[in-house]
């Protein structure tokens, strides 16, 4: 993997401002991913978006990690079930205008 | 603006205490925080109203004027200094003049062109609002990545829209929502497609469908045609004894699949049978002579 495509921890902890225990929180639970490279630990940059997500849920709601699991699960499948709803919207009007 | 009560915003109580408050707060924050309801605008529009009011009633100073001035709490201080200089004028010209809140309201609206100022004392840092959007664009214009400068805030921003985008999908654009509050980070822009579809093809993800008339003696005995695809023409070859809605698929030859540079999905053609009408006499003479050898 190439280094671009990963963002230290250390600076991202520092950037928003959250523990590296944190991080290292999330990565038990299996929320997110480690690279580690050169002894230094990293997280995808494509992870970031989720990351984030897990920081506000954390720190804005006060959701626990065992919350974050949960939520974070429901909210796979809650996306999962709106892109079929959407999926089936533009079926139904393929049949629709038929 | 119509006036809104924060207590009820909350479903608290004006005697709610500063923990009542705090827990309605999270309570609500928890079911419409835009995290925990993607794509869902309702709770979106819900979650600003009980941010602003916890911004009010979570801080004591602003709560008190909120209470003492409903919905002008923003303007108290101003209205404080008019009612006192009006009480001056009052005693000075000795007259006893009955002024109603009415008529603070009209000199407020014109201190501050009817506007809402903006409120001090937060000390939290918070991420600026999501702003959504939508675009609307022909089926043909998301057939090749197509560029489009939009302006959010005075700012043009110049975005490349992926091939193969679906009808109703959302795009994110990060930080180009609101801006944050107190070093907070920006909002993101969600950008939500309308395809329109004028053209004889049907969408179906990546798959195209369409309907292609056939003339009966090439239905019969076969040829070749030509026939119309997305982005041009392709030359078909019909088989001999060729049913009526029998449907063929041309592979590759659909919609520019998303986000997968060069691979298309497949064009199905059903075959619509168009037999002659108007027939001469030589013709009807024919058909009937092949209606007898079967």
């Amino acid at each position: 993997m190439e280094v671009t495509d990963l963002i230290s921890i250390k600076t991202f902890c520092t950037h928003y401002d959250v523990p590296d225990t944190f991080i290292d929180a999330l990565q038990e639970y299996e929320l997110i991913e480690i690279v580690v490279s050169d002894n230094v630990n990293y997280i995808k940059t494509t992870q970031i978006n989720e990351v984030e997500k897990m920081i506000r849920l954390h720190f804005e709601l006060n959701i626990n990690l065992e919350g974050l699991d949960a939520v974070y699960n429901l909210l796979q499948r809650l996306e999962s079930l709106q892109d079929e709803v959407r999926t089936l919207n533009n079926k139904l009007r393929l049949y629709e205008d038929l | 603006m119509a006036f809104i009560d924060y207590y009820k915003t909350l479903g608290i109580s004006k005697t709610a205490s500063d923990k009542d408050i705090k827990k309605a707060y999270r309570k609500l924050a928890r079911k419409y925080h835009p995290d925990l309801n993607p794509n869902d605008k309702d709770a979106e529009k819900k979650f600003k109203a009980i941010n602003e009011a916890n911004e009010v009633l979570s801080n004591p100073e602003n709560r008190k004027k909120f209470d003492a001035y409903g919905e002008h709490w923003q303007n108290a201080e101003a209205f404080e200094q008019a009612k006192q200089q009006q009480q001056q004028q009052r005693a000075y010209q000795g007259q006893a003049g009955n002024y109603s809140e009415k008529d603070f309201e009209d000199i407020f609206g014109n201190m501050f062109g009817g506007q809402a100022s903006g409120r001090g004392g937060r000390e939290v840092r918070f991420r600026g609002q999501d702003f959504n959007a939508e675009l609307q664009l022909a089926l043909k214009e998301v057939y090749q990545p197509h560029k489009r400068t939009l302006t959010v805030n005075n700012k043009n921003i110049r975005i490349t829209i992926p091939a193969g985008v679906e009808n109703g999908q959302t795009i994110k654009i990060k930080g180009h929502g609101g801006k944050g509050v107190n070093g907070g980070p920006n909002g993101d822009l969600y950008i939500q497609f309308s395809i329109q579809n004028h053209s004889k093809f049907k969408r179906d993800k990546d798959n195209l469908y369409t309907t292609v008339e056939l003339d009966l003696y090439t239905a019969m005995l076969g040829g070749d045609m030509m026939v119309d695809t997305f982005n041009g023409k392709v030359k078909l070859t019909i088989k001999p004894e060729t049913q009526n809605g029998l449907k063929v698929k041309l592979k590759g030859k659909g919609f520019p699949k998303y986000k997968k540079e060069g691979q298309f999905g497949d064009l199905y053609i059903t075959y619509q049978l168009k037999t002659p009408t108007h027939l001469t006499e030589k013709e009807k003479e024919l058909f009937t002579q092949l209606q007898k050898l079967r």
